[in-house]
C-alpha cells in the first residue's frame, strides 16, 4: 500500500489547548503532518484546521477515527474532491530582473505585494504542487526569503 | 447559590453520589482539602502515595462500576498520579482525577510546584481540563462524570488553580450534560446486525471473542444467554475472565500469548470471530498476519477507532455490547441452530484434551500454579481477585475459576507493578462483604508497600498472596528463554523479612513453604481481618506456559519446558 497524499479538515471548539491535543495526537501515534492551518470560522464557537498528511489507507482510517475520539472535535472530514490552495511570499533584493519575477508570478495567479527601496516581495496563491513549482522556478532569481502557509481546502 | 470553588467541587461530588475520595493533600489543594474536613457526605482515604489513591479509585470503579475518584496536589503530587491516569487509559476504567495548580496569577513562572499538568495528562485521559474560572467548576465536573463513564469510559483529569478554589462564584450543578461534540454511537446500525447474524448462520465454526467492554457494559448476562442458545464456544481476552463463568461447558479458556493451547487453536481454526467488546491487542493476536486467517470479523465496539485498528472488520458495528448483544439474540432465536456446530464443538473439546491448561505438581516445593487453585478452591466466587504483574498475574488469569464479572482487577493494558495493592484496597472499600485478595510477587509487593498503613488505617483488610520466587520471575522467563539465561538485574536473592514487614504495620504476616501451611495460613488471615501478607516460598525457575513468544504465531505455542 502507498503513502498517500490527504487533506483533512477538522471542526473544534475554539478553546484553549485544542490545537496540542490535536498536535499531540498525530505525534503520539505516529502520524504525519505536512502542513497545518487554523483560523475561526466566523460567528461562529468554531475553529477550522486543515491538515495535509499521508500515510496507508488503514493509518488515514484511524487518523480521522481519532481525531474524532478527541471530545473539542465536532467534525472531521476527509477529501475526496477538494479545492486546494497555498500560499507563498517570496522577497527578492531590488537588483534583481523585476519583469522576468512579474512575469514569472502572474502566471502562478501572483503579483508584486510590497517594494521599497532594496527589497520586493511577490505574492501566489495556487494548488500546492503548482506553488512547489513556482518556487522551483524562482530559484535562479536568488530569493532572500521563502515562507510558505500550509494547505487551506474545500470539499467541491 | 454563591460557593467558592472548594465547596463547588465537595457539592459536585455529592450530587454525582460519590461515596468514596481518594488522596492525598498539599499546598494547591487544601481550600479543598479544608471543605473535605467540613463535610460528611463522603469518606476520605488517605493513601500514602498518590499513585496508590489513583489504582485505589481504579480498583473501587471496577468493581462496583461507579466512577472512582482521586484528589491530588498540584507538582509532585499530580505526578505522582499520572502512572494511575495511564493505567486507567489503558484498561479504560472510569475515573475522575482532580488535582490543585498553582494560582492563575503564577502559572507559567515555574512557582513552586508548577507543572504543566493537563500538558502531561493529555495523552493518557480521555479527556481533560484546566478551570480558570470558579463559574465553570459546575459544568466542568458534570461533563467529567459524564465523559469518564459514558462511550468508551476512561479517565478524566481536573487541574484546578488555587485561587480558582477561593473565588466566589454562582453555583447550579446541572441536571444533564448535552455536549455538542460528543455523542457516543450506543445502538448498533439494525442492517449491520441482521447481516452479522447471517454470516453466523453461514458459518460452520464461529467462535466467540469476548472482551473486558462486555464486562464494561455490565453485558455478561446477555453473551452466557447468547452462548448457550447459539451453542457457539468462546474465548475470553485476559480483562474478560468471569464473563463466561469458569465452569461454562462453552468456554474454552483465555487466549494470547499465555492463554491455553485449545483457545489459541480455536481462534486459529475458526471461520467467523464474533469479538464483543475486545481490542484485538497484540498480546492477543501474536503475529498479526497469521492471525486467524480464514476467518471473516465481526467487530462490536462502542469506540469506532477500535474497530478496523489492527484487523479489518467483515461486519463492523458501532455500539453497546449490551444492547447490539440483545439484538443479538432476539435474532439468533430465528435464525441460527445451535446443533449446526456440534462438528466444531468437538473439534474445541478435541484440543482442550490433547493439551489441557497443565502443570506438574510437586511434592517439595510449592507451584505457583497449585496456590492459584488452591485460592480457587478455598474461596472461589467469595473473593475478589486483584493482582500485580508479572508471572503471578498470569497464572492466576490461568488458573482462578473466575465466576463472574468484575471478580478478576488486574492491570492489563499498562501492566504496571504496583497495581495491586492499592487497587484491592479500592475493591474491598467497594465490596467490603467479600474477601480482598492481592496475588502478587515479591518484586510487584514492594511498589506500593506503603499501603499497608491505609490497609489497617481504614480497616480495609487486604490477604496479599506473594508467589514468592526471589526473582522478578517475568522479566526472568524471558531471559531464560531468549537471553541465554543471562539474568541481568533480576535476582531478588536479598529479601525483607516480609512477617516482620507487616507486623511493624499492625498487620499479619505467614512464611509459607508447604501445602498445609498455606491452607492454614488463608484461613487465619480471612478471620483475621487485617492486612496480611502471606510469603510463599514456591519454585524459583517455574514458567508461565504456554507462551506464545512475543511476535509469533497464535498457533505456534511453547507448551512446556521442553518446547524451548
Ligand atoms: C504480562 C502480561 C501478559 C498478558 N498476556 C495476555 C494474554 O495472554 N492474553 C490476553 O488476552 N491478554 C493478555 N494481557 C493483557 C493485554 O495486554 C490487554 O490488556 C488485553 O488483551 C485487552 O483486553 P480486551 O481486548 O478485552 O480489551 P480492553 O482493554 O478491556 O478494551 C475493551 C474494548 O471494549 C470496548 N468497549 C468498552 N465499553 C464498551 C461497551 N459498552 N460496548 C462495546 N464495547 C465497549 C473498548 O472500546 C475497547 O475496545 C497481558 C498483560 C500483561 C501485563
Ligand atoms: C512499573 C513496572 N516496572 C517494570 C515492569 C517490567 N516487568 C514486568 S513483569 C516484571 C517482574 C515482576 O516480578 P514479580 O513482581 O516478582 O512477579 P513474578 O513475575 O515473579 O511473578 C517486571 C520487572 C513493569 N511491568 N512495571
Amino acid at each position: 500500500m502507498d503513502n498517500e497524499r490527504r487533506v483533512v479538515s477538522v471542526i473544534v471548539i475554539n478553546e484553549a489547548s485544542v490545537l496540542s491535543r490535536i498536535t499531540d495526537l498525530f505525534s503520539a501515534r505516529g502520524y504525519n503532518i505536512e502542513s497545518l492551518t487554523v483560523a475561526p470560522i466566523p460567528s461562529s464557537e468554531y475553529s477550522r484546521l486543515t491538515i495535509v498528511t499521508s500515510g496507508e489507507s488503514r493509518v488515514i482510517e484511524q487518523i480521522t477515527k481519532q481525531l474524532h475520539k478527541l471530545i473539542p472535535v465536532l467534525k472531521v472530514y476527509e477529501h475526496t474532491k477538494l479545492v486546494e490552495k497555498e500560499m507563498a511570499l517570496v522577497k527578492f533584493t531590488i537588483s534583481t530582473s523585476l519583469s522576468d519575477i512579474e512575469a514569472l508570478s502572474s502566471s502562478y495567479n501572483g503579483k508584486i505585494v510590497n517594494a521599497n527601496r532594496d527589497t520586493v516581495i511577490v505574492m501566489v496563491v495556487d494548488e500546492p504542487t503548482r506553488v512547489s513549482n513556482f518556487l522551483s522556478a524562482i530559484e535562479r532569481f536568488n530569493p532572500k526569503e521563502i515562507v510558505r502557509s500550509g494547505s487551506v481546502a474545500l470539499e467541491q | 447559590m454563591q460557593l467558592n470553588g472548594a465547596q463547588m467541587v465537595i457539592e459536585a461530588l455529592k450530587y454525582e453520589g460519590v461515596d468514596t475520595v481518594f488522596g492525598y493533600p498539599g499546598g494547591a489543594i487544601m481550600n479543598v482539602y479544608d471543605e473535605i474536613y467540613k463535610q460528611d457526605h463522603f469518606k476520605h482515604i488517605l493513601t500514602r502515595h498518590e499513585q496508590a489513591a489513583v489504582h485505589a479509585a481504579e480498583g473501587y470503579a471496577k468493581v462496583t462500576g461507579k466512577v472512582g475518584v482521586a484528589m491530588v496536589t498540584s507538582g509532585p503530587g499530580f505526578t505522582n498520579a499520572v502512572t494511575g491516569l495511564a493505567n486507567a487509559y489503558m484498561d479504560s476504567t472510569p475515573i475522575v482525577v482532580i488535582s490543585g495548580q498553582v494560582p492563575m496569577s503564577l502559572i507559567g513562572t515555574d512557582a513552586f510546584q508548577e507543572i504543566d499538568a493537563v500538558g502531561i495528562s493529555r495523552s493518557c485521559t480521555k479527556h481533560n481540563y484546566l478551570v480558570t474560572d470558579a463559574s465553570d467548576l459546575a459544568h466542568v465536573l458534570k461533563e467529567a462524570f459524564y465523559l469518564a463513564s459514558s462511550g468508551r469510559p476512561g479517565p478524566v483529569h481536573v487541574d484546578i488553580p488555587k485561587d480558582v478554589t477561593a473565588q466566589l462564584a454562582e453555583f447550579e450543578y446541572p441536571t444533564s450534560v448535552s455536549m455538542q461534540t460528543y455523542k457516543p454511537t450506543t445502538k448498533g446500525n439494525a442492517r449491520q446486525i441482521k447481516k452479522a447474524i447471517e454470516a453466523i448462520a453461514a458459518s460452520k465454526r464461529p467462535l466467540l471473542y469476548l472482551g473486558g467492554g462486555i464486562v464494561n457494559a455490565n453485558a455478561s448476562k446477555s453473551v452466557r444467554e447468547f452462548a448457550a442458545l447459539t451453542g457457539i464456544p468462546a474465548v475470553e481476552t485476559f480483562m474478560a475472565r468471569g464473563v463466561m463463568g469458569a465452569s461454562n461447558p462453552l468456554l474454552i479458556s483465555m487466549l494470547g500469548m499465555h492463554g491455553s493451547y485449545a483457545a489459541n487453536m480455536a481462534m486459529s481454526e475458526t471461520d467467523l470471530i464474533i469479538g464483543l467488546g475486545a481490542r484485538f491487542d497484540d498480546r492477543v493476536t501474536g503475529k498479526l498476519s497469521e492471525f486467524a486467517k480464514n476467518a471473516g470479523v465481526i467487530h462490536v465496539d462502542i469506540d469506532p477507532a477500535s474497530i478496523s485498528k489492527l484487523v479489518d472488520a467483515t461486519y463492523p458495528i458501532v455500539g453497546d455490547v449490551a444492547l447490539v448483544t440483545k439484538e443479538f439474540l432476539e435474532l439468533a432465536k430465528e435464525k441460527i441452530d445451535s446443533s449446526k456446530y456440534e462438528p466444531w464443538r468437538e473439534m474445541c473439546e478435541h484440543f482442550e484434551q490433547i493439551h489441557p491448561l497443565a502443570y506438574d505438581d510437586s511434592s517439595d516445593t510449592l507451584k505457583p500454579q497449585w496456590v492459584v487453585e488452591r485460592v480457587g478452591e478455598l474461596l472461589g466466587k467469595d473473593a475478589n481477585i486483584s493482582t500485580d504483574v508479572g508471572q503471578h498475574q498470569m497464572w492466576t488469569a490461568q488458573y482462578y475459576p473466575f465466576d463472574r464479572p468484575r471478580q478478576f482487577i488486574s492491570s492489563g493494558g499498562l501492566g504496571t507493578m504496583g497495581y495491586g495493592f492499592p487497587a484491592a484496597l479500592g475493591v474491598k472499600r467497594g465490596d467490603i462483604e467479600r474477601v480482598s485478595i492481592n496475588i502478587t510477587g515479591d518484586g510487584s509487593i514492594l511498589m506500593n508497600i506503603q499501603e499497608l498503613m491505609t490497609s489497617v488505617e481504614q480497616n480495609l483488610p487486604v490477604i496479599n498472596i506473594i508467589l514468592n520466587n526471589h526473582y522478578l520471575g517475568m522479566v526472568r522467563q524471558w531471559q531464560t528463554l531468549f537471553y541465554d539465561k543471562r539474568y541481568a538485574q533480576t535476582d531478588l536473592s536479598v529479601q525483607p523479612n516480609f512477617v516482620k514487614l507487616v507486623e511493624s504495620f499492625g498487620g499479619v504476616g505467614y512464611d509459607v513453604s508447604t501445602k498445609e501451611e498455606f491452607d492454614k495460613a488463608l484461613k487465619d488471615a480471612v478471620d483475621a481481618d487485617v492486612v496480611a501478607l502471606i510469603n510463599v516460598t514456591v519454585e524459583r525457575l517455574e514458567n508461565v506456559l504456554p507462551m506464545v513468544p512475543a511476535g509469533g504465531s497464535l498457533f505456534n505455542m511453547m507448551l512446556d519446558d521442553k518446547d524451548r
